[in-house]
């Protein structure tokens, strides 16, 4: 029983031995519908029952919430809840949540899950603007920065002036993320090829990003189980250790639109980075098999430097010559399509394929695979877990 | 480019936006409040600002205590803690730090003037202080009214003023 721990690190304590995902698309069924069955789904994989689960970790953003999901799934008495901010910052968080949750002895079986659907007015914050703006939008907002998309883009101006980087780099990530998609009869793009060509001539959303910088959007949802590492050698999958995890909310930042302090290129992931690996007994050389939000394709290069995998400046480079594609590169990145390319779920499903790349059922599997890092967005108050084969 | 029903649209703002009616020569005076998203002038943190532009200046939060600069404006100094401020009016001198031209969809007062272009502009006085704004090619002029393939990052530009409806924005025109 690892229920006291000396110096605070939980790492290998834990381990994920379930994951769930409902359909990836266009789906008519609400978003507690979608959740339940994620949840039902993930449950039956661990081979656990529903009525052992005692701990819940889920968004700030989730509209299924805890009391109606413990309702229709049938869950005994819940003995931790909890809740993460920041929206696609929050998803390795929940996953953090829960690890430190069992660890900790609040909990013996905990679910995080993300439901989402497209049309939903709780998936577009920023479109629920009041006329009249009292909070941090309004130095953005009026002068016509509306949407995410605006606000990243700015970065991404700053970042190619100051590194050299250039819409070919960006394409590189939107092409590697495609053709995994390809790979993953899964994904909303499998069927959907796209060259260097495409992607030059696809229209702006907002310059300097075109429509395949951004992510999808899509109807779905996905749960993982978590439970102690002793445990999880009874379940009926093979347990992927969470060998460490991490939130990350720097100094004088500020959610999307950092432009305030004194070095907006430099976002949460580094503080998440940092303290990642220090809790980690592996460093990025380590790192097989990457999964990087990519809610907008600057958010890979920008993530690739802050988790150390290339010096400040390099990340687009990086991902020159396939280097971040499967079959080619020496780290492969969102092997399942990604955000842009499998579905976008607020990240959540970047940690199911982190998951899968450890048990060896990833679509674009990368042999070897016993170290992999999921990572939430950069760009806002965001997390990271390291997933590691039990040894 | 062939548009994929499924691919994309992370970014709609209003389900009712679509393509744009592109109308370069539309002056940004003739949105109405409806279709533009003003700050809240009863704003206690940012009351002082809006208040500035009125007045024709382009002011900063300093810390009464300490001098330190702070924006966006908030209650507390994160140098010294104190909680007294006040308001000095800057030279109105800046540079561009980056820029953006956003295209539809986007809310209906917006779109009928993109593609237009953001800044964000440092100012001369203190490069760490920044403001979100829009380049225009004279005062009151609409901000698609630059041409966004001109715009160049580290450009000098300086403050001016334009009144839409009860709100004085700042906008930035080239020295």
């Amino acid at each position: 029983m690892l229920s006291v721990f000396d110096d605070g690190n939980i790492r290998d304590r834990t381990a994920i031995v379930g994951i769930g995902q409902t359909k990836l698309g266009k789906l008519e069924d609400s978003e507690l519908s979608l959740a339940c069955q994620a949840i039902s789904l993930a449950l039956d994989d661990a081979g656990i029952a529903p009525s052992e689960v005692d701990g819940l970790s889920s968004s700030l953003l989730e509209p299924a919430r805890e009391v109606q999901v413990a309702k229709n799934v049938g869950l005994g008495n819940i003995t931790f809840f909890s809740q993460v901010g920041y929206g696609g910052g929050a998803a390795c968080g929940l996953v953090g949540h829960a690890a430190m949750a069992v660890a900790t002895g609040q909990c013996n079986v905990a679910v995080a899950w993300r439901a989402r659907k497209r049309a939903a007015k709780n998936s577009r914050p920023w479109a629920q603007t009041s006329t009249r703006l009292a909070d941090h939008t309004q130095w953005s907002r009026p002068f016509g920065m509306l949407r995410p998309v605006d606000e990243i883009a700015m970065l991404t101006r700053r970042y190619m002036h100051e590194y050299g980087a250039t819409r070919d780099h960006l394409a590189n990530v939107a092409l590697a993320s495609r053709a995994h998609a390809n790979r993953n009869p899964n994904a909303t793009m499998y069927e959907k090829t796209m060259t260097r060509e495409q992607y030059m001539d696809a229209r702006w959303i907002s310059e300097p990003l075109c429509l395949f910088d951004n992510c999808l959007e899509t109807d779905g949802a996905l749960a993982v189980v978590v439970t102690r590492a002793d445990r999880a050698r009874d379940t009926s999958t093979e347990p992927v250790l969470i060998h460490a995890t991490a939130q990350g909310l720097p100094p004088q930042h500020q959610t999307m639109t950092n432009f305030f302090n004194d070095d907006p290129l430099r976002g949460p992931a580094w503080v998440t980075a940092a303290k990642l690996w220090e809790r980690a007994d592996v460093g990025p050389s380590d790192v097989k098999v990457a999964q990087l939000y990519d809610a907008f394709s600057p958010l890979i290069p920008l993530s690739l430097e802050g988790y150390g995998f290339c010096k400040r400046g390099e990340g687009a480079a990086f991902t020159d010559n396939g280097n971040t594609q499967w079959g080619i590169g020496t780290l492969p990145v969102n092997t399942s399509g990604g955000g842009m390319s499998e579905a976008y779920v607020h990240g959540f499903n970047l940690i199911l394929e982190g998951v899968r790349q450890i048990r060896g059922t990833s679509t674009s599997q990368v042999e070897g695979a016993d170290v992999s890092l999921v990572t939430s967005g950069e760009g806002v108050p965001t997390s990271a877990i390291l997933l590691t084969k039990a040894r | 480019m062939a548009t994929d029903p499924m691919a994309t649209d992370p970014i709609t703002t209003t389900p009712e936006t679509t393509d744009p009616i592109m109308s370069p020569d539309k002056p940004g005076a003739a949105a109405t409040e409806s279709q533009w998203l003003f700050p809240d002038l009863e704003d206690e943190d940012a009351g002082p600002f809006w208040q500035g532009c009125a007045a024709g200046e382009l002011r900063v939060q300093t810390c009464e205590h300490c001098g330190a600069w702070r924006m966006p404006p908030r209650p507390m100094c994160p140098q010294c803690r104190s909680i007294e401020s006040r308001w000095v009016t800057t030279s109105g001198q800046g540079r561009v730090w980056s820029f953006i031209v956003p295209h539809p969809p986007l809310l209906p007062g917006y779109s009928e003037l993109a593609p237009y272009n953001v800044v964000i502009i440092e100012l001369i006085d203190n490069p760490l202080i920044r403001f979100v704004g829009n380049l225009v090619a004279a005062p009151a002029a609409a901000i698609n009214s630059v041409d966004p393939t001109s715009i160049a990052i580290g450009e000098a530009v300086h403050v001016t003023f334009e009144k839409l409806d009860d709100v004085t924005f700042p906008r930035w025109i080239r020295q």
